[in-house]
C-alpha cells in the first residue's frame, strides 16, 4: 500500500485496506449489472473530468466509479490549488466537471460565478457529513462546495531530537539554537501567512495593515533560520532527520509517524486554522448528473474511509471515521481529534481585494534576504 | 598549438580533467545509482535492475513517455517542412532584411518563460482548450527556427547553378526541388529534424504553460519536474539515465549525420 | 543564378514558417505586451482600465530588490561559468587538433540530456544523505553534515552546471579561429604569454565570450526551476516572480510587464554586446595590420 507519496503504509493495516478493497471490488461487481441497465438510457456526454491532487483519492477509483455507475471519468492532477485556479479561471472552467480546492479557493470559485448549485437531492450521502461540516462559515449548508477532507495546521517534530517538545508558534518562528537551519515552512500563501497570524494572536484572515506588518516582520526573521519553504516533501526530511521542527498539515505529519514514531503531531497553544479540502462542480460543466453522482460516491461511507486510512487526514464524514480501526487512531492521534474541537478553529476565508496585499506580502517574504 | 611549454600544456590539461569531471560526476553518479539495489535512493547498497522494471509497471511513466513522443513527432515534422522550405525562401532571396533575420532568430534567443506565458495568455484568451495540441503549436515555433538554421549552414555552400541547369533543362520548380534541391540537402534536414525532435522530448516550460488538464497532456518532462518535487526515488533515478540515454542517441546520431560536431 | 530565376518563389516558400511565427510568437507577446497596461482583477484575470502601475511596479523597491538580487545571483552564475568555460574553451583549442572535436563534443554532450535532470543530479550530490556528505564521513568527519543543498550556492552551481557547456561552445569558435600568427608576432616582439594573452588573445576573443555570458545571464535571470529545486523557495529569481503571477498570485498583467522587462534587459546587453563585437572588430582588423607589419 502506498501512500500519495510512497510511504509505506504500517504493515499492520494492509489486511484491512486489502480487505476492504476485495469487498468492494465484490460489491461493484454485483452492483455492475444492474447499474450498467438502469443507466442505459441516460448516456452522459463525454468523459467526466476530475481534477484533483495527485493520491488524493484511490487510484482506482476511475474502475471502480465506472463499475459502479457506468460513467468514464478521466482523472487529472493538479499540484496546487493556485495552479488549478489559473487554469480555471483562465479557460472559464472549461475542460472540467469536478475539482478539488480547499475551501477559500471554492468561496474565490463561488463568487466568479464558476461554481454551481449542489444538488442536495442528487448527493443523498451528504447525510453522512457531520453536522458540523455542512455549517462552516464558508458555506453554510453546502450550497456550492462538498467537504472532503478536513482538519488543523501545526507542528511536526523529532521527539528524540528536539528537546524541549514544541507547545507554541513561537518554538517555530524564534527557534532555539539547536533547531535553526533544521525548519521548514509551508510556502501556500496563506498557510505561510497564518502561522504568523495566529503566534501573534490575530485572525487567520487578518487584513489590517499594521497587523499583517508584525506579521510580515516576524516571518521574515523566521526566514532566516529556515532550512527551506516546503510543501510537499517536509515529512521526509523529518525522517531523514534533515529537518527536526517542520511546518505541517495534520495528515502530512502522520506520513513521517508512519515511518518514525517519534516524530509527533502538536497543535500550537496559540490555536490552528481550521483547514478544510472541497470537492465543488463547475458551471460550465456538461456532466453535471454525472458530477453530482461522482461526489455522491466519494461521500460512501466507505469511499470516504479511504481516504482517511489512506492519506491519513481526518475526513468529515461520521460513518467513514466510526469505521477506522481503533489502533489507527492510537498510532495517529489527530486522528481522533473531536470534530467539536476541530470546528472551533477559525477558517481560512477569501479575503477579497485584500489578497493583494497577501499576495505582496507573501513576496516580500519570499524576496527577503 | 604546439609552441606552448610542457608545463603550461599540463595545466591546461588540468583544467580540462577538472571541467569534465565536473560535467560528468553529477550524471554519473545519477546513473550509477538507478543500479542501486535498495529503496534508499542516494546510499549503495547493490547492484540491481529493479528500478527499470518498475518504471515499465508505471502507468503515468508510460503514459507521459507516449505523449511526449506524439508531441516531438509531430512538432518536428511540421517544423521540419516549414523550416526547411523557409530556409530555402531566405536563402534565394535577394534582399535579406534585418527584421526577418531577427523573425527567425527570436525563437532561438526569446527565454523559454516568456514564450510560455505568452501562449498561455495567448490561448487562454482565444479559449482555447489546451492539450497535446497546444504543446505542438507551441513547439514548432522554436523547432522552426532550429531547423531553418540548420538547414541554412547547408545551404550557404550549396551549388545553385545545379538548379539554374535543371530549370534550364526544361524541369519544373517542383521536380527540381524533388531531384535536386532537397537530396543535396537531405542530410542537413535530417539533423535538423533530430535537433528538433531532441529539443522538443526535453522540453519542459513551454509545455507546462501550454498543456491542458493532466494526465492526458502531461509529458514527461512535467512527469519528472512533479516527480522531483516530491523528493528523490531510486525509479527516478531510472528514469533520469533512460532518458540521458536517449537524448545522447538521437545527438549521436544527428551528429553523425551532418558531420559537424559543434557550429 | 537562380535568385534571378524565382525572385517571388522565395515568399512563397517562407510564407507558411512566418505565418506560423507571426500566429504563435509575435502576436502573443505583442498580446503580452498589452496586458502589461491593464489591471488585475480581483479574483485574477484581467480587468481592461488601462494602468501604468505594473511598470511602476517594477520600480518599487520590493521588485526592484528581487532584480537586483536576482541579477547579483545570475551575475555570479555567468562570472563562474565564463572563468570556467573559458579556461576550458581555451584547454580544448590547445589541445592537439585531431582531439578537439572530441573534447568539444565531451564537453557539450551534459547539455543534451534534461535541464531537470542535470539539476536533479545536484540534489542527489548535495542532500544531507548524498555523496558529499559520505565523502566527508568517509575521511572522517564525524560532526553535523553542512546544510549543502537549499542555499544560494546551490542555486549557484546548478546554474552553472546547466550552462557552462553553453560558455565552452561560445568561447571556443573565437578561440578557434584565432589567427595564431598573432600570438607568434607579440611572442616575437618580446611580449610574455601573460601579456599576449592579456594584450591580444583575451581582447580578440572578448565578443563570442560576451555573447555567450549574455546568454548565461538571461536564462539564469529568467530561471525558475533551479530555484525552485535547489534553493528550497528560498531564492527567488525573476523568472520566479513571473511564474508566481502567472500560476500562483494570478496576477498576469505584472507577470506580463515582468516579462516585458526581461525582453528589455536581454536586448539592451545583446545590444551592448553587438557594440562591443563591431569596436572589437575594428581593432581586430587595425592591429592584425600592424602584427602584418612587424
Amino acid at each position: 500500500m502506498q501512500t500519495p507519496t510512497g510511504t509505506a503504509i504500517p504493515n499492520q493495516w494492509e489486511p484491512a485496506v486489502t480487505e476492504f478493497t476485495v469487498s468492494r471490488r465484490a460489491l461493484a461487481a454485483a452492483a455492475f449489472g444492474t447499474v450498467m441497465f438502469a443507466t442505459a438510457g441516460t448516456a452522459v456526454a463525454g468523459n467526466l473530468v476530475v481534477s484533483n491532487w495527485e493520491g488524493y483519492m484511490a487510484p482506482d477509483v476511475v474502475d471502480t466509479f465506472k463499475a459502479a455507475t457506468g460513467v468514464q471519468a478521466e482523472v487529472v492532477v493538479h499540484a496546487t490549488n493556485e495552479e488549478i485556479m489559473g487554469k480555471l479561471i483562465a479557460s472559464g472552467g472549461k475542460g472540467y466537471d469536478i475539482v478539488f480546492v480547499s475551501s477559500p479557493f471554492a468561496e474565490v470559485l463561488h463568487n466568479l460565478g464558476l461554481a454551481e448549485t449542489i444538488d442536495h437531492a442528487k448527493v443523498p450521502n451528504l447525510a453522512n457529513l457531520y453536522p458540523e461540516a455542512a455549517a462552516l462559515p464558508h458555506d453554510p449548508g453546502n450550497t456550492f462546495s462538498v467537504p472532503y477532507t478536513w482538519g488543523t495546521t501545526g507542528l511536526c517534530y523529532r521527539s528524540d531530537l528536539v528537546k524541549d517538545a514544541p507547545s507554541s508558534w513561537k518554538a517555530l518562528l524564534e527557534p532555539s539554537d539547536a533547531v535553526k537551519g533544521k525548519t521548514t515552512m509551508l510556502a501556500t500563501d496563506r498557510w505561510l501567512l497564518a502561522a504568523g497570524q495566529l503566534a501573534l494572536g490575530y485572525s487567520v484572515n487578518e487584513t489590517d495593515a499594521t497587523k499583517m506588518g508584525q506579521v510580515k516582520d516576524l516571518l521574515i526573521s523566521a526566514k532566516r533560520t529556515l532550512l527551506a519553504y516546503d510543501d510537499t516533501t517536509f515529512y521526509s526530511k523529518l525522517v531523514s532527520g534533515e529537518a527536526v521542527l517542520v511546518h505541517a498539515w495534520d495528515g502530512w505529519c502522520n506520513y513521517g509517524i508512519a515511518e518514525n514514531a517519534e516524530i509527533k503531531y502538536v497543535i500550537p497553544s496559540e490555536g490552528s486554522d481550521l483547514w478544510l479540502d472541497t470537492i465543488v462542480v463547475l458551471k460550465a460543466s456538461e456532466n453535471k448528473d454525472a458530477a453530482f453522482q461522482f461526489i455522491n460516491y466519494m461521500l460512501d461511507a466507505k469511499n470516504h474511509a479511504w481516504a482517511a486510512e489512506n492519506i491519513l487526514y481526518k475526513v468529515p464524514n461520521k460513518p467513514a471515521m466510526e469505521s477506522l480501526p481503533a489502533e489507527m487512531m492510537q498510532q495517529y492521534p489527530n486522528m481522533a481529534m473531536p470534530v467539536a474541537d476541530l470546528v472551533k478553529f477559525e477558517q481560512l476565508r477569501d479575503v477579497g481585494e485584500a489578497q493583494r496585499d497577501y499576495s505582496r506580502i507573501v513576496s516580500e517574504i519570499k524576496a527577503a534576504q | 598549438m604546439a609552441d606552448r611549454s610542457p608545463a603550461t600544456r599540463r595545466s591546461l590539461g588540468v583544467v580540462l580533467a577538472a571541467v569534465f569531471a565536473f560535467l560528468y560526476i553529477p550524471i554519473g553518479v545519477l546513473i550509477a545509482l538507478s543500479f542501486n539495489e535498495g529503496g534508499l535512493p542516494t546510499v549503495w547498497s547493490g547492484f540491481s535492475l529493479k528500478w527499470y522494471g518498475s518504471l515499465a509497471a508505471n502507468g503515468q511513466i508510460l503514459s507521459a513517455a507516449l505523449n511526449t513522443l506524439i508531441v516531438a513527432l509531430v512538432s518536428t515534422v511540421i517544423a521540419t517542412a516549414l523550416g526547411t522550405l523557409l530556409a530555402i525562401g531566405v536563402e534565394i532571396r535577394r534582399r535579406k532584411g534585418k527584421a526577418l533575420e531577427a523573425l527567425i532568430f527570436a525563437p532561438m534567443i526569446i527565454p523559454d518563460i516568456v514564450l510560455a506565458i505568452a501562449l498561455l495568455s495567448f490561448f487562454s484568451m482565444l479559449n482555447v482548450t489546451m492539450g497535446l495540441h497546444t504543446i505542438v503549436l507551441a513547439h514548432v515555433v522554436f523547432n522552426i527556427a532550429f531547423v531553418c538554421a540548420v538547414v541554412r549552414a547547408r545551404l550557404k555552400s550549396f551549388d545553385w547553378s545545379v538548379v539554374e541547369a535543371s530549370t534550364d533543362l526544361g524541369a519544373s520548380a517542383l521536380t527540381t526541388f524533388r531531384r535536386i534541391t532537397l537530396p543535396m540537402i537531405a542530410p542537413a534536414v535530417i539533423a535538423g529534424a533530430l535537433l528538433a525532435f531532441t529539443l522538443s522530448v526535453d522540453e519542459f516550460i513551454i509545455a507546462f504553460f501550454t498543456a491542458g488538464a493532466g494526465r492526458s497532456s502531461t509529458t514527461l518532462p512535467m512527469q519528472i519536474y512533479a516527480m522531483i518535487r516530491f523528493g528523490v526515488t531510486p525509479e527516478l533515478n531510472a528514469l533520469a539515465t533512460l532518458v540521458i540515454a536517449v537524448s545522447v542517441t538521437a545527438l549521436a546520431l544527428s551528429q553523425r549525420i551532418n558531420r559537424t560536431i559543434a557550429p | 543564378m537562380a535568385v534571378k530565376l524565382v525572385p517571388s518563389r522565395s515568399t512563397v516558400l517562407m510564407a507558411p514558417a512566418l505565418a506560423w511565427l507571426t500566429a504563435l510568437m509575435v502576436v502573443p507577446c505583442a498580446l503580452v505586451l498589452a496586458l502589461a497596461f491593464f489591471r488585475r482583477g480581483i479574483y485574477g484575470g484581467v480587468d481592461y482600465t488601462f494602468t501604468l502601475e505594473n511598470f511602476a511596479n517594477a520600480v518599487d523597491p520590493l521588485y526592484a530588490g528581487i532584480f537586483l538580487n536576482s541579477a547579483r545571483i545570475a551575475g555570479l552564475a555567468t562570472l563562474i561559468a565564463v572563468v570556467v568555460g573559458y579556461a576550458a574553451a581555451y584547454a580544448i583549442a590547445a589541445a592537439p587538433r585531431h582531439r578537439q572535436p572530441l573534447y568539444l563534443f565531451l564537453a557539450v554532450l551534459p547539455f543534451w540530456s534534461n535541464y531537470l535532470i542535470r539539476t536533479y543530479a545536484w540534489i542527489v550530490l548535495l542532500n544531507r544523505e548524498g555523496l558529499l556528505t559520505q565523502l566527508l564521513r568517509w575521511v572522517g568527519y564525524t560532526g553535523e553534515p553542512p546544510s549543502l543543498l537549499y542555499t544560494e550556492g546551490a542555486v549557484i552551481a546548478g546554474l552553472v552546471y546547466n550552462y557552462l557547456p553553453f560558455v565552452v561552445l561560445a568561447c571556443y569558435a573565437p578561440l578557434a579561429r584565432l589567427n595564431p600568427e598573432l600570438r607568434e608576432a607579440s611572442r616575437d616582439l618580446g611580449g610574455s604569454a601573460l601579456t599576449t594573452f592579456r594584450r591580444i588573445t583575451l581582447p580578440l576573443t572578448l565578443p563570442g565570450v560576451a555573447a555567450g555570458a549574455v546568454f548565461v545571464f538571461v536564462l539564469s535571470i529568467g530561471n525558475f526551476v533551479t530555484p525552485a529545486l535547489l534553493g528550497g523557495g528560498r531564492f527567488q529569481m525573476i523568472g520566479n516572480l513571473v511564474y508566481d503571477q502567472f500560476l500562483a498570485a494570478n496576477d498576469w498583467p505584472f507577470g506580463a510587464a515582468l516579462a516585458m522587462a526581461l525582453i528589455a534587459i536581454m536586448m539592451a546587453l545583446l545590444m551592448l554586446q553587438a557594440f562591443a563585437a563591431s569596436r572589437a572588430e575594428g581593432r581586430q582588423s587595425r592591429e592584425g595590420e600592424e602584427a602584418g607589419r612587424g
